[in-house]
Formats: C-alpha cells, sequence, structure tokens
C-alpha cells in the first residue's frame, strides 16, 4: 500500500505555516513546531503524511472522515477523557474534555464565523481579521502573546475555514489562566493601525500566492469550488480572491472584527490535563469579563438552486505529467441532512473510496490496473449543505477517461445494487476504532468538539454519532448514492499535461 | 488509568535508575526505568508524567516502553538501520519499494487475505524508507492484539513480494515519478540533492528513476529485506496499554527468529558543497529560496549553542530575527524559518522561505544581512535566555503528547544513543550553553557561503 499522495481540498487556513515534518527526518531533536513525527498511515485508511490538518477536521480526500472524533459510547472504559460542557455568563460556550496521560492542555477558542459569513466583495475579510488578531491590543504590544508561549515551549496558531474562524494554544496547565486573559484580551481589545494592516495584507497575498497561485491543481480546485456552488456563499475562496484581498482595509477588518469577536459568538475548548471544575473558574475570571456583545441575526445564507446540468472545468498546464479529475455533487451535511442520511453518506464515503479495501480503489488500482490513484470523501460538519467528491487519475496506459467510467460503473453498481453487510460493518467497525485512535491526540478530540459546536452542532451530536452511525442500514447507503450521486447533475474538474 | 501510571512513577523515583528495583524482576526481564517529569513546570502540576522503561526480551531484543492504561491502544515504533543509502546503484528506488509492500502479502496469507486480516484485527500498520533508516509504525486495539503482533511478525519476517502486488506497487511509484518530472520544486530538489551531495548516496533520489524501478526484481526485494532487517539494527519504543512482562514475550515474538546481524553497505560520512547555486526557472508568481550553511552532529559537543542559535534566527517560527525581518516588519512571506537538518553522515542548517517574484532579489538579500548581523554581533543575553526556554520547555509539549509522538521520540533517542535517561539530563545541557558558545556556534556554522536554491523566475543579479 502506498500513502496517498493527493490532498484535494482546501484545508482550514492558518496564521502561521504548519510545518510539515520532514520525511527523512528521523530524529526527534530539531523538530520544533510538530508534535507528530511519523505519519501513522493505517492500514485500511490511509491517512496522508504528516502536517497538522492531515489529522484531523477531515481535511483532506483520504480517510479523514475517520477522523471525526467522539466519545462514551465506545470508550465506557475510560472515563478518564469525557466532555463537559457548560455556558458562561455573557453567553460563551465551554466545552473540557480532561485527558491527564500527560501535562498539557490544548487552549481554543473558537468564533462562529467563517468565509461564508463576509459581506459581498470582501472575500478573505475573515481570515485577514484572524491575522490581526495577533497585533498589538490597548493591553498587550503586538507579539507579547508570543512570547509568553515562547517562553514556556507551548505552541500555537490560529486557522479560518467557511464556517469558523479559531484559535489555540498548547501550554502547560500551569500556563492556561494566562492564555485565557490574553485571548480574552483580544477578543475586544485589538487596536489596528493602517501600517500594520498594510503589512499584514502583503502576507496574505503571499499567502494566497504560496497557496493557491502557485499551484496548478489549487487552482483548479478553487474554480471548480466556485462553480459547484452557484449561490452559497462556500463558492468564495476562504483565502479571497487577489483582486478583493488587495483592496482590504483597516475599516473592513474594524468592521468585521467588531461584529463578530464577542463572547455570545464564542466557544472555548480546553482539552488536556485539567478538571472541568478548574477551566470553569478560570474562565468566569477572565472570558467572563468581557460583556456581551448584541445578539447576532441568524446565519441565513443563500442556498443552491436545484442543479440541472452536468458542469466541467478543464485546466491544462505545463507543470502536470498525470492527468487528475475531480467530481463534486452538494448533498446535505449533517446539519441540513434528513435523519440518518449525513451518516449513510459519511459511510458511503468509506466504503466507496476511503482507502486501499474501499471499491474503488480494489476495482481500478488493483483489479483492473488502470488507476494510480481512486477515493472518495465527504464533508460532513458544514453549517450548510456540503459536498461529496470522488476523484481518480490513470496509471500506465490507461486513459483519463477510462478511470471516469470505472469510477461512473462503481457508483451505479452501489446505487442500483447496494452494499453488502460485511462491508458495511466492516466499515462501521473502522469508525468506531478510528474514534478510539483519535483520542490520542488531544487535537484531534478538541477540534471535534469545536468544529460541531462552531458549525451549528452540540455536544450530544459529537457524543452520539458513533451509535447514529451503528444504526445506518445498508439499504440508507444504497438510497444516498441513488439520490445524490447523479453524473448528470455534478461539478467534474479536469488537470491535464499541456501538449505542446 | 494514570492512577498506575503515577503509582509507576513514584516506584521509580523510590529507588535508584537501573538499581534495586531491577535487581527485584524475575530473570526473564530486566527494567531501566525512568520517570521524565515535565521539568518545565512547577512541580504543582505535574500530575501526569512519562516513565520510561528499558525492556529487555529473553532472546536479547530490547525495548523502550511507556506503559499507560488510560487508552485500550498499543503504539509501537520500530527502526530497521539503513535506509535508502542502502539501494545498490542503478536500483535506486529499492527500499521505497520495498516498504510499500509490508502490507501486500506476507507468511500463508496473499495481499488480499493479508489486508482484510489487518483490517478485522482492528490495526494499523505502515512503513516509511528514510535515507539511514526503514521506520514502522504501528497501533492497534489492546484486546485485539493478539491477532495484529501475529500479522506483524509475518510483515516483518516474510514479506512475499508476490509479483502481482510488485507490479502494481511499482506502476503507483511510477506514476509519483512521472508526476514530479515537470514539476519545478521536485526537479530543483533533485537538482539540489546532486549538487550538495555530488555521489554520495544521499545525493540519489528515494523514490528511484523510471529506469532504476524498472530494473528491481523480486529477488532484490527479498535480498533488501534479508540484509537489514536484522536484530543488531533493530530500535524498538512502545506505548500504551501493555506492561513490561507481555511486552517481552511480544518482542520475541516479533523479532526474536531474525538473523542476529545486518549486513549493510558501509555509508560514508559526507560533508555538503555548498557555496553554490541552483535554480530552476518557471515563470511562477512566487519563488521560492532555500539557502544550506554546515550544520552539526547531535553527539556534538557544539550541537545544543548550534539548536540555540538556529531557534534564535528562524527556529520558533514568530519570535525568531527571520520571521520578524521578513514576515512582520515587511510582509515579504508567509513563511520563513531555519532547522538543523541532522543525518547520520551529513548535517546542514537550512533557511526556507517563499516570496513575490518581483521581490524576491530584495528578499534574499535581507536573509542575508540577517544572518551576517547575527555571525557579526551575535544574539542578545535576552535573546538566548528565551531561546532557552523555550528549548526546554516545547520538548515535552511537542514530543510528549500522544502515544505515537512518544514512541517516534523514544525512537529518536535510542537512534541518537542519547541513553534512557536523556530527556530528564537535556535541560542542563541548554541551560549550561553560554553567550560565547552561541556567537561561535553562529561564526562556526553561518559565515559560510551558503549553497542556494532559487525556484521561479529569475532573480536580478544573479548568475
Amino acid at each position: 500500500m502506498l500513502r496517498a499522495h493527493l490532498a484535494r481540498r482546501c484545508p482550514p487556513i492558518h496564521f502561521l505555516p504548519v510545518r510539515a515534518t520532514r520525511k527523512q527526518q528521523a530524529q526527534n531533536e530539531g523538530q520544533l513546531t510538530s508534535a507528530r513525527t511519523l505519519p501513522i498511515a493505517g492500514s485500511p485508511q490511509p491517512k496522508p503524511s504528516t502536517n497538522l490538518w492531515s489529522g484531523w477536521l477531515r481535511g483532506t480526500l483520504f480517510a479523514t472522515a475517520l477522523a471525526i472524533v467522539t466519545t462514551a459510547p465506545v470508550l465506557a472504559a475510560t472515563d478518564d477523557i469525557k466532555a463537559t460542557n457548560f455556558l458562561l455568563d455573557n453567553g460563551m460556550e465551554v466545552v473540557v474534555i480532561p485527558d491527564h496521560r500527560a501535562p498539557i492542555v490544548t487552549h481554543m477558542v473558537w468564533y462562529k464565523i467563517g468565509s461564508a459569513d463576509e459581506p459581498p466583495g470582501k472575500s478573505g475579510i475573515a481570515h485577514f481579521s484572524e491575522h490581526l488578531m495577533f497585533k498589538a491590543t490597548a493591553k498587550h504590544a503586538a507579539g507579547e502573546l508570543t512570547r509568553a508561549v515562547a517562553e514556556i515551549g507551548g505552541s500555537h496558531n490560529a486557522f479560518t475555514s467557511y464556517d469558523y474562524t479559531a484559535f489555540y494554544e498548547r501550554v502547560a496547565p500551569s500556563a492556561l489562566e494566562q492564555m485565557m486573559s490574553f485571548e480574552a484580551d483580544r477578543m475586544r481589545n485589538l487596536t489596528l493601525t493602517d501600517d500594520v494592516v498594510n503589512t499584514e495584507r502583503d502576507v496574505i497575498l503571499e499567502e494566497r500566492r504560496l497557496r493557491i497561485d502557485n499551484d496548478p491543481e489549487a487552482v483548479l480546485n478553487e474554480e471548480v469550488v466556485t462553480t459547484l456552488w452557484q449561490s452559497q456563499p462556500y463558492r468564495i475562496p476562504v483565502i479571497g480572491w487577489m483582486h478583493e484581498i488587495e483592496k482590504l482595509n483597516r475599516t473592513d477588518a474594524v468592521a468585521f472584527y467588531d461584529n463578530y469577536y464577542r463572547p455570545n459568538n464564542a466557544v472555548l475548548v480546553v482539552a488536556g490535563d485539567v478538571e472541568p471544575e478548574t477551566v470553569k473558574s478560570l474562565a468566569e475570571k477572565t472570558y467572563g469579563k468581557v460583556p456581551r456583545g448584541p445578539d447576532l441575526p441568524p446565519r441565513d445564507r443563500p442556498s443552491e438552486p436545484v442543479q440541472n446540468t452536468r458542469r466541467t472545468l478543464t485546466l491544462s498546464d505545463a507543470r502536470v505529467a498525470v492527468p487528475f479529475f475531480s467530481r463534486h455533487w452538494v448533498v446535505p451535511s449533517y446539519r441540513t441532512a434528513e435523519p440518518g442520511e449525513a451518516e449513510a453518506l459519511d459511510l458511503l464515503a468509506q466504503i466507496l473510496g476511503g482507502g486501499n479495501r474501499s471499491r474503488l480503489y480494489q476495482a481500478l488500482v488493483v483489479q483492473q490496473g488502470i488507476a494510480a490513484a481512486a477515493g472518495a470523501y465527504f464533508e460532513g460538519t458544514m453549517l450548510d449543505a456540503s459536498h461529496f467528491s470522488i476523484h481518480g487519475s490513470p496509471r500506465g496506459y490507461a486513459k483519463l477517461a477510462d478511470i471516469e467510467a470505472a469510477v461512473d460503473a462503481e457508483i451505479a453498481r452501489i446505487a442500483r445494487n447496494g452494499v453488502t453487510t460485511d462491508e458495511l460493518e466492516k466499515t462501521k467497525e473502522r469508525y468506531v476504532r478510528s474514534v478510539i485512535f483519535d483520542h490520542d491526540e488531544q487535537n484531534s478530540v478538541a477540534n471535534m468538539y469545536g468544529s460541531t459546536l462552531a458549525s451549528g452542532g452540540n455536544v450530544k451530536d459529537v457524543e452520539e454519532w458513533p451509535d447514529r452511525i451503528r444504526k445506518v442500514t445498508a439499504d440508507q447507503v444504497k438510497a444516498v448514492a441513488a439520490r445524490y450521486l447523479v453524473s448528470n447533475h455534478s461539478t467534474t474538474g479536469y488537470l491535464l499535461p499541456k501538449e505542446n | 488509568m494514570p492512577n498506575q501510571l503515577r503509582s509507576a512513577v513514584a516506584q521509580a523515583l523510590s529507588s535508584p535508575v537501573g538499581g534495586g528495583r531491577a535487581a527485584r524482576l524475575a530473570s526473564w526481564l530486566a527494567v531501566l526505568s525512568v520517570a521524565v517529569f515535565f521539568l518545565i513546570l512547577p512541580p504543582l502540576t505535574a500530575r501526569a508524567a512519562v516513565n520510561i522503561q528499558e525492556v529487555k526480551s529473553e532472546k536479547g531484543i530490547t525495548a523502550w516502553l511507556v506503559e499507560d492504561h488510560t487508552l485500550p491502544i498499543v503504539t509501537l515504533h520500530l527502526v530497521f538501520d539503513g535506509g535508502t543509502t542502502q539501494d545498490p546503484v542503478g536500483k535506486e528506488g529499492l527500499a521505497n519499494l520495498m516498504i510499500g509492500l509490508f502490507d501486500e502479502g506476507a507468511g500463508d496469507y496473499d495481499s488480499d487475505t493479508f489486508q482484510v486480516q489487518l483490517d478485522d484485527a482492528g490495526a494499523e500498520m505502515s512503513f516509511d524508507a528514510r535515507r539511514d533508516g526503514i521506520h514502522g509504525s504501528m497501533r492497534m486495539l489492546s484486546e485485539r492484539q493478539e491477532a495484529a503482533f501475529g500479522l506483524i511478525r509475518l510483515a516483518v519476517n516474510r514479506p512475499r513480494f508476490d509479483p502481482a502486488p510488485v507490479e502494481r506497487i511499482r506502476a503507483q511509484l511510477l506514476s509519483e515519478i512521472t508526476t514530479n518530472e515537470r514539476e519545478p520544486h521536485a526537479i530543483a530538489e533533485l537538482a539540489w540533492r546532486r549538487r550538495l551531495y555530488g555521489t554520495h548516496p544521499y545525493s540519489r533520489p528515494p523514490e528511484g528513476t523510471r529506469e532504476s524501478l524498472a530494473r528491481i526484481t523480486p529477488a532484490d526485494l527479498s535480498a533488501f529485506h534479508k540484509a537489514a532487517f536484522a536484530r543488531e539494527g533493530l530500535h524498538v519504543a512502545v506505548v500504551g496499554d501493555i506492561d513490561a512482562k507481555a511486552l517481552s514475550a511480544r518482542l520475541d515474538q516479533l523479532f526474536g527468529d531474525l538473523p542476529q546481524k545486518q549486513a549493510l553497505a558501509p555509508v560514508p560520512d559526507v560533508t555538503p558543497n555548498l557555496g553554490q547555486w541552483t535554480l530552476v526557472a518557471y515563470a511562477l508568481p512566487q519563488t521560492s529560496l532555500q539557502l544550506a550553511f554546515p550544520g552539526i552532529g547531535r553527539s556534538d559537543p557544539e550541537f545544543y549553542a548550534a539548536q540555540l542559535i538556529n531557534d534564535i534566527l528562524g527556529g520558533s517560527s514568530f519570535t525568531s530575527r527571520l520571521f520578524q525581518e521578513v514576515r512582520e516588519k515587511r510582509g515579504l512571506a508567509y513563511g520563513v524559518s531555519s532547522s538543523l537538518e541532522g543525518y547520520q553522515h551529513s548535517n546542514t542548517l537550512v533557511v526556507t522561505t517563499s516570496t513575490r517574484a518581483d521581490r524576491a532579489a530584495e528578499t534574499l538579500d535581507l536573509i542575508r544581512q540577517v544572518i551576517k548581523a547575527l555571525v557579526d554581533t551575535g544574539p542578545t543575553a535576552a535573546e538566548l535566555e528565551a531561546s532557552k526556554k523555550y528549548l526546554i520547555g516545547a520538548y515535552a509539549i511537542d514530543n510528549l503528547g500522544s502515544s505515537s509522538s512518544i514512541s517516534a521520540t523514544l525512537v529518536g533517542l535510542q537512534l541518537d544513543k542519547r541513553g534512557i535517561d536523556y530527556i530528564q539530563r537535556r535541560p542542563a545541557f541548554i541551560k549550561q550553553v553560554t553567550l560565547d558558545q552561541v556567537r561561535a556556534a553562529a561564526k562556526k556554522l553561518l559565515s559560510a557561503e551558503p549553497a542556494i536554491m532559487g525556484v521561479g523566475q529569475r532573480l536580478g543579479g544573479v548568475p
């Protein structure tokens, strides 16, 4: 088995570069930032290499639905790791997941604000605001938080996605109160100047060039997403469009910050070596002092019209040697689905294209020997409707059209004949196992609660998830395949070599 | 059950390291136990700690163990010395192809049966071919460890290298090689290696070439496996829901029947060729820059001074001089950093960034000015102090936060021959470094004319 080499979807965008551990680096010294020193590429679910987002948030096409983390039912024996949640008087939600194996805490603040909430013409302002949160406040000079984190050997970062923006510090428990006090301060007290805003805008323009403009696959993907969504704001890239980022200014940033950085729009998640009572008293002392803001309007966004066409996009580029295609459909998310549908989509994604025991891998890569890679992915944790994707690339003398036809045939087979009890049960089993494995990482657990709560879900959704997965029937999986994966109503991107 | 962990810690502390406690153990098991408290912390917060035991099996296999029953998981990390440097000339890519085949059939199981069994056992297994060693990572549910260990045993001892999976994995690797052939950054990486390392094995592509990959036979795969998978080149660390006695038996089950001696080709040390340029021209909107300076080995007495100077220059991203000058003050890049890249036979200090094409020359110039200033006047006492605190504290937070990272860290310590109590001793090594020593390290590493790689549009004034 080979590790999956393609990550085809935009992960959340981080404030600081998330340093991927160099593959060749055997030793631990010198790896100053990454806790992950080796890819744990699972046998049935190859996880793509080493960077921070590969293990969580299902940030990539492969395997990642398995990174969905949850708790109690499968972990009856481990009461030590169980979530507690409560509300501060000013409306800030709090989730605590104690884990006493190491004296480390992961402290995160999630704001229920993402790129899909941006005003028209201001794409990138959510991400820009996230960057500006590291600047001076009335109380602290720029860089003080970073120095405080570095002083104790901690790490910190922030990231922005469609539905949320999050900030985190990973520190010793003794520094938790200090971190809370810094986060509570910058929730309301940023003091932005034009100089600071202008220089940081150059940073995010470089970030855009790095993530998108330098990479033909990312350039194609950006427009595929924009085409998949005709109306819903997920069509706009999280990082923003170049011509709009260039015009973002201090006034835009201040307005956005004032509207959304409020305790009643935030979720505090603390995972690690700490007790819920301690978190509660520290949170009341720090965040609790921040006054509640005005009630925010409901996050009602434009929704998608019915799709009647098969949309295709093609990018030919001299840097491409092996062609690649990906196909996408609008499907419900956990929040918008009828009961059981999102769970069925999760299982469908795994059975169809999750790892090397999946139908696509077995049929195209192993049996027919025509594909270098093939897989499927479903993103379930979104505020609004979400997407289901498949992808493939040929090997040897096979043509891209062969891969496409073979993928369509596998989808049609499930839509027609359904899935077997054996593959359904084994897939459920893998999910349950992944939940246990994911509890090895504080980040994974914290991210699952944070992303769920910041995109319209609650603690119960996370905790009940394994049971809800267990209840899915083979007929439900067949039904969602037949209902949603219709190639005449899809959006497909082709990345092709440029022939001279 | 951290209580168990805590009592183990207390017990370990009540007897001297390697002393009376080990003597009391039954003869099948020799245990050297070291408790590592997180030294950064005030004692009152040290509720948890990592207790490292050395376990030696009946057949003489040694492993480091951190026993922790909080989660029903066992994590194992192993390394066999050797790695891609052992690829024969003309058969580059051999180690990499081999590790792609460890779950493609072993013992009496063909590829399909093996994968189904592994899945049913609830286990994950992956291998990685690095320059100096083959790394393996496994994790399993402890309640199903019987089946999981049985399969890992087969993979390690009796991989099959059947023709069909060999051809399939070879074709997938060929597809990766093909993908890299037109990608400017991948092209540059290959050229950079050749420039830095000449004809040394480090110069060769670990994934091989079209031609070398095509030449590899199943007999080559078996020969590589036989030469590298032996007890004397093995390093193992285990974390999780297993005790020393059970692990001892598992070590013999997994590795006890391997040959004693490895048959590795000697690999010489190499000094990288610095003071030269590698440019890959392509009309990209952003130019990538990489500078390589001399590095330093982990066993060198000046290693900690070098680590500190690296951290001050570009290590802990936000506070470093490069980050401040390049990103924070001028907005020239999203990322800029430096790192010490240590391999068994060569070391470098590498600075990397990416910046808009029209300001690439300016950015390169700025980086070189920052480096020159650090060489000329050295870091301040305050910078050194801050960096010491960071390096001491970050070790635990970065390396000891999960079973996977602990097991990888412990194997790394074995590879570096650090000793089981290294984590306890390490803060003192860092604390005792003086300002003069750090200044000397800056001069030693950063005075040299670096090797420079650029990928993107031509820089003004560059040869």
